[in-house]
């Protein structure tokens, strides 16, 4: 890093803003530490934060293990079992959605399929096109943004056009227009495959401007300092400008703006899979089963809840690790 | 300012026909690039090769692109007469397409479905605009107390919750389990009282998610602005805390609170697709959706025109009166 940042010993520990005042009042003991470092410290502080890290942490573990999980619990997320089920209502038999030692959160009502199974493998979804289409978002948006503010010029103004322009987009209404006009099978993808790929793209391909909004600022600001002249004058070419000395410095608003665009990705993915335009039967999805639970939610309330709940609790421990990334992360915490 | 107005007006016009462009993309080159017969999906799943003939040859549909667009555009204004495989199909102007699986012009589903999502819209801003600002306001005021936690948790819940999952919450609880409410869409001209009934709900839903988003947003605008310099100027000329609060910092807070209303009200009108969906109101989001479902690309491709058009126009709106607000805009 260019610019040392200092910060107060650790034994102060204070919370993130009474931390701000201490260092503008000028820090006792002053020691240069790496901004990773800083961060990081702040970051463990934060025990909402790491709450939602942890939870975040599960949830990955909990997809990537699905098969195994389903498969010691001896459930398939594919299974029928109508046994289960009234078939005079069509509800599941039993309390609270049929909940038993089997079937940890219930089964659905008419065929009775294992809930809990179905929403391991629903975390897989969620979680590939949430993670997935940030990762185009990211992509799409530090190279352009970047792009933009350096060169400024008419690639500035045709970048910043374009964002504006997508910003002002109906995004959802696009989504669902496209998605349906999309075939079957392309590119050797078939049945919901397609549609978790054509997903990703589009939701990335919208996300891309909030980053590149964040970028193109920074580099504006950045492409004037010292470093940048000093490396300049010492020979370096644009691109060597551009990804070794601006990139660095910009990692901290990118991962900033990841973290907080993951989770409004996954209620997108959801909202999609909801509307039907998502993935598709018998695959499953978060919003796929809420979207079936409209029509049980005065007989079998429990098949509404537990979607919800997983979106819910999803969203929200990535918003509280996003919140804290961004405390311990943004510059103006430290002002 | 003119200068200022006139820019605004041809980026608007430029946007529109961008998304013109992209819209009739989606509709017409897409479905050629991925091999997709659209005159099929015009007619319907099960359509027989000489009813699809008949669809491709009354839409034009292997007409070029740019032919097939000019037809459109001619219809708005000029109406259209649909002929091919022996039957005419007259669609008067202004004429957004013809929807031969419903059998309807698509111009009277847009006009009869807008009231509905108009008023979702404008209801729950009012709500969301009042709750939202007030306890992002105040929650930058007391900034650290149990006032402010307790706001921002419940915000931070708030945007975590998919309204599809909140809006059944609250229907399974207020108009099912409690009965307080007769949650049925009664269009105002009906039954003013039955309308509201009806509309409770889903305003509330929808004003709560938009009201989490707005108090955060609020409340961390108020505090930087609550640090500037020129807050302190204030402070230091004596002028009371009311004054300080309500007339400067305010004026610099509901800027970027304004620009967001703009943009989401746009976005509603254009389709409170979800809320729509859940609650079962009859709107441009719910008429997309059960076009989705019928494959009705006539009544998907006019709400996408209509609605991308109203988001145009409220982002124009929120620019002029951002200018109007915050003389500083028309400089840049």
């Amino acid at each position: 890093m260019t610019a040392p940042l200092h910060e107060p010993t650790a034994d102060t520990a204070p919370s993130a803003a009474e931390e701000a005042a201490v260092v503008s009042a000028g820090a006792k003991s002053v020691q240069g530490r790496s901004l990773g470092r800083i961060a990081w410290e702040r970051l463990k502080r934060d025990k909402l934060a790491l709450t939602g890290g942890i939870v975040v942490l599960v949830l990955i573990l909990l997809a990537l293990l699905a098969p195994v999980i389903t498969h010691l619990l001896g459930q398939d997320p594919d299974a029928y079992n109508e046994n289960l089920i009234d078939p005079l209502f069509g509800t599941p038999k039993g309390s609270l959605g049929g909940i038993s030692g089997d079937h940890l959160l219930g089964v659905e009502p008419v065929n009775g399929r294992d809930i809990f199974a179905r929403i391991l493998y629903g975390a897989r979804v969620s979680l590939l096109v949430g993670f997935l289409s940030a990762l185009v978002a990211v992509v799409l948006g530090t190279v352009l943004g970047i792009l933009a503010g350096f060169f400024g010029g008419w690639v500035d103004s045709l970048v910043s056009r374009v964002m504006d322009g997508l910003l002002a987009f109906p995004q959802l209404l696009f989504t669902i227009a496209l998605v349906s006009v999309m075939p079957n099978n392309m590119l050797g993808l078939s049945g919901s495959n397609v549609r978790v790929f054509v997903m990703i793209l589009v939701i990335g391909f919208f996300g891309w401007p909030y980053i590149g909004r964040v970028v193109r600022g920074q580099t504006l600001s950045m492409r004037e300092r010292e470093y940048v002249e000093a490396a300049r004058s010492l020979g370096a070419g644009r691109f060597y400008i551009l990804f070794k000395e601006l990139l660095p410095n910009l990692v901290a608003p990118i991962i900033v703006y990841t973290t907080m665009m993951i989770p409004t990705n996954i209620l997108t993915e959801a909202a999609l899979s909801f509307l039907g335009v998502g993935v598709k039967p018998p695959t499953s999805s978060w919003g796929q089963m809420l979207s079936s639970a409209i029509d049980y939610y005065e007989s079998d309330p429990m098949y509404m809840v537990v979607p919800g709940v997983a979106i819910f609790i999803t969203v929200l421990a990535f918003n509280l690790f996003g919140d804290g990334v961004r405390d311990a992360l943004d510059p103006k915490a430290s002002r | 300012m003119l200068a200022y107005l006139i820019r605004r007006l041809f980026a608007a016009a430029v946007m529109l026909v961008v998304i013109v462009m992209v819209v009739f993309g989606i509709f017409f080159l897409v479905p050629k690039w991925a091999g997709v017969d659209i005159a099929s999906s015009f007619v319907g799943k099960q359509a027989d090769p000489a009813a699809v003939d008949a669809v491709r040859q009354k839409l034009g549909l292997s007409d070029p692109i740019y032919s097939q667009v000019w037809q459109f555009f001619k219809g708005i204004f000029a109406g259209r007469t649909y002929s091919g495989g022996g039957d005419v199909t007259h669609c008067a102007a202004p004429c957004f397409g013809y929807s031969f699986r419903s059998e309807q012009a698509v111009w009277p589903v847009l006009t009869d479905r807008f009231p509905v999502t108009l008023g979702l819209a404008l209801g729950a801003a009012v709500l969301w605009l009042v709750f939202g600002v007030a306890a992002g306001v105040l929650s930058a005021l007391k900034r650290g107390t149990i006032w402010d936690r307790g706001a921002m948790v419940v915000a931070l819940a708030g945007v975590s919750l998919p309204i599809y999952f909140t809006g059944l919450l609250s229907l399974a609880i207020f108009a099912f389990g409690l009965k307080w409410i007769d949650a049925q869409y009664v269009p105002l001209s009906q039954s003013v009282g039955g309308w509201f009934g009806g509309m409770i709900l889903p305003w509330i839903t929808l004003a709560f998610l938009y009201a989490a988003m707005y108090a955060r947003i609020t409340r961390a605008t108020m505090l930087e602005i609550l640090g500037e310099d020129y807050i302190r100027t204030a402070r230091a000329k004596g002028l009371t805390e009311p004054v300080v609060i309500g007339k400067h910092a305010m004026r610099s807070t509901m800027t970027p609170i304004l620009t967001m209303l703009g943009m989401d009200l746009g976005a509603l009108i254009g389709g409170a697709i979800l809320t729509e969906s859940t609650f079962n109101l009859p709107g441009l989001g719910r008429a997309v959706l059960d076009a989705i479902r019928n494959q009705d690309l006539p009544i998907i491709l006019g709400v996408t025109l209509i609605t991308s058009l109203a988001v145009l126009l409220a982002n124009l709106v929120v620019d002029i009166l951002y200018a109007v607000i915050d003389p500083r805009v028309r400089l840049s």
